[in-house]
């Protein structure tokens, strides 16, 4: 009896997961939720869309994969360009034409397929201690220079930040200089890889290290925390190679899903992620560069300098992607 | 115990034992097809120091637990001092507290930033890092002490038991012929516990071995974060098929090793009961520095870091008292209910069947049943996707076919593959218990009821059940414990919008701010509390 009970209760528990009314989308998302749920929240407003958000973390391309036809997904949101790439070589997304979209973004920020669009820009800076270093004229170069042994800081070398950044080093200088440059790193790190790009931050403020890498957005979001505001007034961010080639970007950005039973409401709410008040918040939530060219960066962000950057375009970096990871576990950067 | 059983009992057996096992054969599938040598890439480079990492971990955590654990749990059962009482069942709670939790609160205690290291330097009066050696504490050695701090209760529990049921006769014999409390622990105790010891240390081999938390903050890759990020990072589910392969030849090796020491306890053992004679009483120095031992432990392994949690969750209350907490819990609690309760009937089936079965090949399926615990969660969880995503598929072609819209992902994208996920990993531990209940019923019992007309349902509801109740029970707290915690599967399974407690809490602890996810810890640990403290006690009584 105890069986039967038990087996109607599971069936009873997955019908009711089921229930997927038409005007609803589904979100996955490798960002975080509090910083879109506000401006879907605002999009529900508007239009009477209801939108469901997953979060992960990692793993939705898989999931997508693994999902196929069934898959409920409408919209991918990713933190990282790589991921955008991924979801276009696993074949996972569709063109999303539109001309609002290719209005607000430009060209070189969505894909010549219009498969992709960035939503935003972050530059991978390097922070240095406000009294040990200062403010600095540095180049991601010089991360690997000998002066700065066991002064440097740094979250994993697999997370797709610093994939990108070694991505784009391959893409400059070859595969055998950036081995080079990837030990010399190594070798002059405080501690092993850990923690988030916050942590990093945190540690050269408690003197664990002088110089971190991280991006601009998590700098914002620490002075506005008043626990982490003390750790944030210690570093003086920098923006990398700025007598050269430019400081390195990524992107966040968003695709239609291949199999989004929904592809109008879809594109409709793409439309509002590039337009001017989601631009603006994004900028304003997250202190993030908004890429829609009348949209400004929030004061705080701006305060932090004009700034050029790399020009490698953005599919260069996919292709060294792989390359990068096998030379991240070569020079054994995380162990 | 002869009686006819109709062969629709084998059958049921059977599969169930099948639906356990189908994880591990669907992987042994996937890892043979090819992987575009993302696996040949991987042992040329970081998987020997991950398989080393891993084999470390386990074997520090193994050594550190035993060398907390037998000591505490000789002096609660063997010896008399103040706190005996307390700490007879006190000790068991750090099993309750996620091990990424306590790491969390002490990579806060011990770190560069942290109060002890301050303190040191404003005392010392050094500068920077550089200036003196401590110890990292998100290292190899750091997650060993975590995992041994909260799993060395599995090794105490049964190391208690052992000690306890050493026939009184024997500890008294040796006291006779002049030996002290010492002299008896190391010629006559521990010898005869031996092969309890083994089975707990097994245990822990495995907790840790499925540790994927711990080890991921702490930044120590070991197999089962590379299976992780192997299915994620090279997107290669064939790479980490291969990997949870390698892992899985590591878990059966040990649960051989348990078997094997299991066989031998059953010459050992003897029932009897110790009287109070069998108490060594311990007063002055000595009864100072038992109390203080057991105190430092339970102080160490919970009290602190629970202390922590709720000053924590004190702080930021009024953020983390809201809808999202009371979903998740819900979660948790339900899932955790519904999977004890399946677990628990599983084991009652199967055991029933080996046990009144006249056919050989009953004995098989619980023994097939168990091994769902030997795979960790993320192992798990690419296992039973593979064949789970299939049947999906399957179902919405036949409905499709059949001219109807289909269901959609009915079984992945829902609660049911965790609800059967926590089920395949979690049954060993309900089978185990109720055979430990079963070997309690004798068999003149089954006979009696025979000769009075019952048949093997009746037999099973009129006879067995009212005396398994124990095991029952015992099962159903352990089971759920266990699904509370279980965070790797979780993480991988969940259905979309779906989180609960563990993976909560883990994306807090993830993001380095656990205060927020303090009191969602709390519940986690509160809600394990009361089933460990009944447990306790009706082993107690049981002794």
């Amino acid at each position: 009896m105890k069986m039967v009970k038990s087996l109607a209760v599971i069936g009873l528990a997955c019908f009711a997961s089921i229930a997927n009314a038409a005007d609803r989308l589904t979100v996955y998302s490798y960002r975080q939720a509090f910083l879109i749920d506000p401006i879907l929240e605002n999009f529900t407003k508007e239009t009477g869309v209801k939108v469901d958000v997953v979060f992960s973390k990692k793993g939705i391309a898989e999931r997508m994969v693994r999902e196929g036809r069934l898959s409920k997904a409408d919209i991918v949101l990713t933190s990282d360009f790589y991921r955008l790439m991924e979801l276009v070589e696993k074949d996972l997304v569709v063109p999303a034409s539109s001309d609002i979209l290719k209005q607000n973004i430009p060209a070189k920020y969505r894909s010549p397929d219009d498969e992709w669009y960035a939503l935003t820009m972050r530059v991978r800076n390097i922070y240095s201690s406000k009294d040990r270093l200062g403010k600095l004229d540095i180049n991601y170069e010089d991360l690997a220079d000998p002066k700065y042994k066991g002064k440097i800081c740094t979250r994993s070398g697999k997370h797709p930040y610093n994939v990108s950044l070694v991505a784009s080093m391959i893409a400059h200088y070859g595969e055998q200089e950036t081995k080079t440059w990837l030990e010399g790193w190594k070798a002059n790190l405080a501690r092993k890889p850990q923690g988030n790009d916050r942590a990093q931050v945190k540690a050269v403020s408690e003197g664990l290290c002088d110089l971190a890498v991280g991006n601009s957005y998590y700098l914002g979001k620490m002075l506005q925390n008043p626990d982490q505001k003390q750790w944030a007034d210690a570093i003086e961010i920098n923006f990398p190679n700025q007598d050269n080639r430019g400081s390195h970007i990524n992107v966040s950005g968003m695709a239609l899903a291949k199999h989004s039973k929904n592809q109008a409401l879809a594109l409709q709410l793409m439309e509002y992620l590039s337009g001017n008040k989601a631009q603006q918040a994004y900028a304003e939530v997250n202190f993030e560069y908004p890429v829609k060219a009348d949209v400004q960066p929030s004061e705080l962000v701006a305060s932090w300098g004009e700034f050029k950057a790399d020009d490698l375009p953005i599919y260069k970096l996919a292709e060294y992607h792989g390359a990068a990871i096998k030379l991240l576990d070569e020079v054994k950067f995380d162990l | 115990m002869v009686l006819g059983l109709a062969k629709g009992w084998s059958v049921a057996g059977y599969t169930l034992a099948l639906f356990i096992i189908m994880p591990l054969i669907a992987l042994i599938v996937q890892s043979f097809l090819p992987d575009e040598a993302v696996f040949g890439h991987l042992f040329n480079t970081v998987l020997p120091t991950y398989i080393s990492n891993s084999l470390w971990l386990m074997l520090w955590v193994v050594v550190g637990s035993l060398f907390i654990a037998v000591p505490a749990a000789w002096l609660v059962a063997k010896c008399q001092f103040p706190g005996r009482q307390i700490f007879q069942w006190a000790l068991l709670l750090p099993l309750a507290m996620p091990a990424y939790v306590v790491a969390y609160v002490y990579t806060d205690l011990f770190d560069y930033a942290g109060p002890v290291q301050g303190a040191l330097r404003s005392f010392f009066g050094w500068q920077t890092p550089q200036d003196y050696f401590f110890p990292e504490v998100r290292s190899l050695g750091g997650a060993s002490i975590m995992l041994a701090l909260v799993l060395f209760p599995y090794i105490y529990l049964l190391a208690r038991t052992a000690f306890m049921e050493q026939s009184a006769s024997l500890s008294q014999a040796t006291r006779v012929m002049g030996c002290g409390p010492w002299k008896s622990f190391w010629r006559l105790s521990l010898p005869m516990a031996r092969p309890a010891l083994a089975v707990g240390a097994a245990l822990v081999a495995m907790e840790t071995a499925a540790d994927f938390a711990t080890v991921s903050y702490f930044a120590v890759p070991t197999l089962t974060t590379a299976v992780y990020d192997t299915w994620f990072e090279y997107g290669s589910l064939t790479a980490a098929a291969k990997l949870s392969t390698i892992m899985l030849l590591v878990i059966f090796a040990m649960v051989g090793f348990e078997r094997f020491a299991r066989r031998k306890q059953k010459l050992f053992q003897k029932q009897s009961t110790p009287g109070e004679l069998d108490i060594y009483p311990l007063s002055g120095l000595k009864a100072f520095a038992a109390t203080t031992y057991c105190g430092a432990l339970l102080t160490l392994a919970f009290l602190l870091p629970f202390i922590i949690l709720l000053q924590y969750a004190y702080g930021y209350f009024s953020e983390s008292w809201n809808e999202e907490f009371f979903e998740y819990s819900f979660n948790s609690l339900w899932i955790s209910m519904l999977v004890s309760v399946i677990c628990v009937a599983i084991g009652i089936v199967l055991m029933f069947i080996r046990r009144i079965s006249p056919r050989r090949a009953d004995i098989l399926p619980s023994r097939l049943a168990s091994t769902g615990y030997a795979l960790p969660g993320t192992v798990l969880a690419i296992g039973i996707l593979v064949p789970f995503t299939r049947l999906d598929f399957a179902i919405n072609d036949l409905v499709e076919y059949l001219g109807f819209q289909g269901p959609g992902l009915i079984l992945t994208g829902s609660s049911f593959i965790i609800v059967c996920a926590f089920t395949i990993r979690f049954a060993a531990i309900a089978i185990g218990s109720i055979e430990n209940s079963y070997k309690r019923i004798s068999p003149s019992l089954d006979m009696a009821g025979i000769t009075m007309g019952l048949k093997p349902l009746g037999l099973l509801r009129w006879v067995h059940i009212p005396l398994l109740r124990k095991g029952i029970f015992a099962g159903l707290l352990l089971v759920f414990i266990e699904c509370m915690k279980e965070l790797p599967a979780a993480l991988l399974l969940r259905p979309i919008g779906f989180e609960n407690l563990a993976t909560y809490v883990f994306q807090f602890v993830s993001d380095e701010q656990l205060e927020h996810g303090a009191l969602a810890a709390i519940v986690i640990v509160l809600v394990g509390l009361v089933p460990l403290i009944y447990l306790n006690r009706s082993l107690e009584q049981d002794n």
